[in-house]
């Protein structure tokens, strides 16, 4: 038995790197894309795609679409969809406005009452698909017209705003320079020491955990990627984490948005990998009746995929009108096609079970990247649309090609 | 009178098994022929190669058809000549109405349009033929699985049938609508339709049939005269079982402890059909270190009787009792029964039992998942172990526990199944149809497996469609019949002609 399966190790080492990309060129595919599309945006626009003022941008204009993609993920991943977010996140927004606006709420009581009212929104549209296997499409279809028009109706047609400074700040809000001296010591002029310093141990807690977890795979017999993909793609991912650090810390520094987001991405991307619920999620969407029959409360778990996606919803919500600095009945509209085309564009699978929380936010970068180069390029928002859906064809063309060829 | 069928060594190899093994078949111009034998014997197989849904070229033989060499590419060719299959699972649409189904592939119609005019007026005389008082409009899903089977028999009439094929079409149907379906039959019969009929109740075929064809393990046995009072059901279940049963199974000692699991007056309906009661006041218990068999036909509800216990996962108003270790259990959901120290083996791997598109290593932690984390945080570094535990002890032949599991061969998959369950610790595990599908060396590798656990003081209720293996795993076999427990045998009294004359004359 030990000789057979030595023997099998023997076989996995002994092929070719060239095989393990083909064998994972969905994962590389990705990144590899999103570099691409940025060379080629950086290329046409002149430089101004990477400066400082619009790497902020960048973030600041897709960190809600960022957000909702780590519920959306879950969402499909357990087999379903959501297509209310948009207009949750105008409701939300409204609602917000209405209650700072109209009634003086502080944001402490604002805030925490928006994002209970988006697990609500949640829970209710959840209850129907989970309990009542009422189809997630005709649900959340019918929250979209609802919270669409609640909406209109709370802001009475109007816009509303403008808000507070603090809530502002949830938004278009930096992070202090809380490491003053770093600049004193790289004698530069302008510099945010802080950011810098964050982008750099990102990097470096990136490479520690890729070589920790590397050697455990070893241990077990896991296959891990040939070593010059490892090193070539953290290079590229640390690398890029600290020229963003970097090129942030020149503007205004850290966003707090980042922060929000970058936080939020790494909890997601913790309970998807490594937590018996999102274990159970992706068992759930693969095959719902053998998760059943292992004992997962199935039911349960789709209704929490909802509430949380809610949540996520209602957060994007503020952040959303925080940023416009007022709640406008438009606000938000379509915003559940970016989302779900970012999940999709991010390797998911419509039937369920696929997806990773990582893919999700490099597809909502492809989709950020191209909705930002595009309109510095002064390209109509005619052919914006056009070429969008076409990336989304091509991105679920290329997986669903990938799946083919290996089965 | 002339054979208007004649089948001449048919041969059919899927990969690995060999489903047919020179199977001769004759029917006569005229006649009900009557095809009988266990499941799997291969019964369903010769027909989908008469009918063409394994076409000409897929099987080794010949097919003569009215004289003529036939060499069928797909259904629709069958059929041009007359030869119509119903198969055990209708192929009708629910929601259309009994004149649409009828016509449906075949619809009346001009350029395209439906002439709905024609169309009622010939279902109204096809209904009329099979003696069915149903208005022709009436949606199929209204009407009794009874009359159901007769629109199936209307819809071949319509295509001008010569030679009927019916799979078991009295398994579903109560004894007033079996026996109009039988009457219909005798009065086609009469009117030159020539039919084959592929049924597990006995007394209905020497009522009906003129002669019997017995098939096991792929071949012919024998073609017996039914006309008379001479063939006898003995006879025909002598035919249908005999087979050696020498070093197929491990060999085990008995010796059976206490009562782990005992089920009481257990009363299940069907999920949807209200009225229907799938299991029927079901007593029945397991001992430590038992391997208890339930033996029945397919449909006998020994599959539902097994879900419903396990967390309610089958069937509605849901009565009884269980018992484990002598205290009332709680089997309300699936994850409380796992709880109570049940585990299921379903017999659908596919459909019930794996996450195809995960790795083997995440398909075996599935049932058990707070064993491998803490705090709710898996560690893959426990789940690698356990998983390559399971590898190595029951031998699943795989590279690795990283490799999905639809890649695998039903025999290994099996083997994921198994693990997943083991490794949830139960106290007893109830087997459905543990070995269907799978090859020789597989099979036996999970005889042993099962033998372990019981000898590890577990309780094992065992479902399966084939008797040699009851007989040669279990220490005591319960009998299963529409529903209800129909028998009880311990493994000294048990045999095959038992065990089915408890099955056809219940």
């Amino acid at each position: 038995m030990a000789s057979e399966s030595a023997a099998h190790q023997d076989v996995r080492q002994g092929r070719s790197a060239g095989q393990y990309l083909a064998n994972h060129l969905r994962d590389y595919g990705m990144v590899l894309a999103l570099i691409a599309i940025m060379a080629f945006f950086q290329v046409t626009t002149d430089g101004t795609l990477l400066r400082p003022v619009n790497i902020t941008n960048l973030f600041l204009q897709n960190s809600y679409i960022i957000i909702m993609a780590l519920g959306m993920l879950l969402v499909i991943v357990a087999g379903h969809i959501d297509l209310s977010v948009g207009s949750v996140v105008g409701f939300v927004g409204a609602l917000a406005a209405v209650m700072m606006v109209n009634w003086d709420w502080s944001i402490y009581l604002t805030i925490p009452s928006c994002l209970m009212v988006g697990i609500l929104i949640g829970a209710a549209q959840g209850y129907w698909i989970a309990y009542w296997r009422i189809p997630s499409f005709i649900v959340t279809l019918a929250g979209m017209l609802v919270f669409r028009g609640a909406s209109l109706w709370l802001l009475a047609g109007q816009s509303v705003g403008p808000f507070p400074r603090q809530f502002q700040a949830l938004s278009t809000g930096f992070i202090p320079d809380l490491l003053p001296f770093v600049k004193t010591v790289f004698s530069v002029e302008r510099m945010n020491g802080f950011a810098v310093v964050t982008g750099l141990v990102i990097a470096g807690l990136i490479v520690w955990m890729g070589l920790r977890s590397r050697a455990r795979n070893r241990a077990y017999g896991m296959v891990t990627e040939p070593m010059s993909f490892f090193i070539l793609r953290n290079l590229l991912v640390s690398g890029a984490i600290v020229f963003v650090s970097y090129k942030l810390a020149t503007f205004r520094g850290l966003p707090n948005v980042l922060i929000t987001m970058g936080v939020l991405t790494i909890i997601y991307a913790f309970i998807t990998e490594s937590t018996v619920l999102g274990r159970r999620i992706y068992a759930l969407g693969g095959n719902e009746k053998a998760a059943k029959l292992s004992g997962i409360r199935t039911e349960r778990l789709t209704f929490l995929t909802f509430v949380n996606m809610g949540m996520l919803a209602a957060l994007a919500g503020l952040i959303f009108a925080a940023r416009l600095n007022t709640a406008t009945p438009k606000a938000g509209v379509s915003f559940e096609l970016d989302v779900i085309a970012a999940v999709f564009i991010g390797g998911a699978s419509m039937s369920g079970g696929v997806g990773k929380i990582v893919g999700a936010v490099v597809g909502a970068f492809i989709m950020g990247v191209m909705n930002n180069g595009m309109s510095i390029m002064g390209i109509g928002i005619d052919y914006q649309q056009v070429i969008k859906g076409l990336v989304l064809l091509a991105a679920v063309i290329f997986d669903v090609y990938n799946k083919n060829k290996q089965s | 009178m002339k054979p208007l069928l004649e089948m001449r060594s048919i041969t059919k190899t899927f990969p690995g098994v060999k489903a047919l093994n020179a199977v001769n078949l004759t029917v006569m111009e005229g006649e009900i022929h009557a095809l009988v034998g266990e499941n799997g014997a291969g019964k369903s197989t010769l027909m989908k190669v008469l009918s063409g849904v394994y076409p000409s070229g897929s099987y080794e033989g010949e097919i003569h058809y009215d004289g003529q060499l036939a060499a069928f590419s797909g259904i629709r060719e069958s059929e041009a000549v007359g030869i119509i299959i119903i198969h055990q699972e209708l192929a009708l649409v629910p929601l259309l109405s009994i004149a649409e189904n009828l016509f449906i592939g075949n619809e009346r119609a001009r350029n395209g349009v439906v002439d709905w005019h024609e169309t009622f007026r010939r279902t109204e005389a096809l209904l009329k033929k099979v003696g069915l008082s149903e208005a022709p409009g009436t949606l199929v899903d209204r009407i009794g699985v009874g009359k159901q089977q007769l629109v199936e028999i209307a819809k071949a009439l319509s295509k001008d049938v010569r030679l009927l094929i019916l799979d078991e079409p009295t398994s579903a149907l109560s004894e007033k609508d079996s026996q109009a379906l039988l009457d219909l039959l005798t009065e086609l019969k009469a009117q030159g339709v020539t039919s084959i009929i592929i049924s597990h109740k006995l007394n209905e075929v020497r009522s009906i049939a003129d002669r019997v064809t017995v098939i096991r393990d792929g071949s012919t046995i024998s073609t017996l005269d039914a006309r008379g009072e001479a063939l006898t059901e003995d006879r025909i279940i002598r035919d249908m079982v005999g087979r050696d049963m020498a070093q197929r199974f491990p060999a085990r000692e008995s010796k059976p402890g206490d009562i782990l699991m005992e089920v009481r007056d257990w009363n299940v309906w069907h999920p949807e059909h209200s009225e229907r009661q799938v299991i029927r006041n079901a007593c029945l218990n397991v001992r430590a270190g038992e391997v208890v068999g339930i033996a029945g036909l397919m449909g006998s509800g020994r599959t539902e009787l097994a879900m419903s216990i396990f967390g309610r996962s089958y069937g509605r108003r849901i009565s009884g009792e269980v018992f484990i270790d002598g205290a009332p259990a709680d089997v309300s959901t699936v994850d409380r029964s796992i709880a109570s120290g049940l585990a299921y083996v379903t017999e659908d791997r596919k459909h019930l039992g794996l996450v195809l598109d995960d790795t083997i290593q995440r398909n075996i932690t599935l049932a058990n998942l707070p064993e491998v984390a803490s705090m709710g945080v898996i560690s893959e570094a426990r789940e690698v172990r356990v998983a390559e535990g399971f590898r190595k002890a029951i031998n699943i032949r795989t590279p690795g526990v990283f490799q999905k599991v639809g890649n695998l061969s039903g025999g290994n998959q099996q083997k994921v199944v198994l693990s997943k369950w083991l490794f949830a610790d139960p106290k007893v595990l109830i087997l459905d149809e543990p070995t269907r599908g799978i090859d020789v060396g597989a099979k036996y590798e999970i005889y042993g497996i099962i033998n372990k656990l019981v000898a590890d003081g577990k309780g094992v209720l065992m479902i399966s469609s084939e008797l040699p293996e009851l007989l040669g795993m279990c220490d005591r076999i319960y009998v299963m019949n529409e529903g209800a427990l129909v028998g009880e045998l311990t493994a000294a009294e048990a045999s095959q002609e038992r065990i089915m004359s408890f099955i056809v004359r219940s």
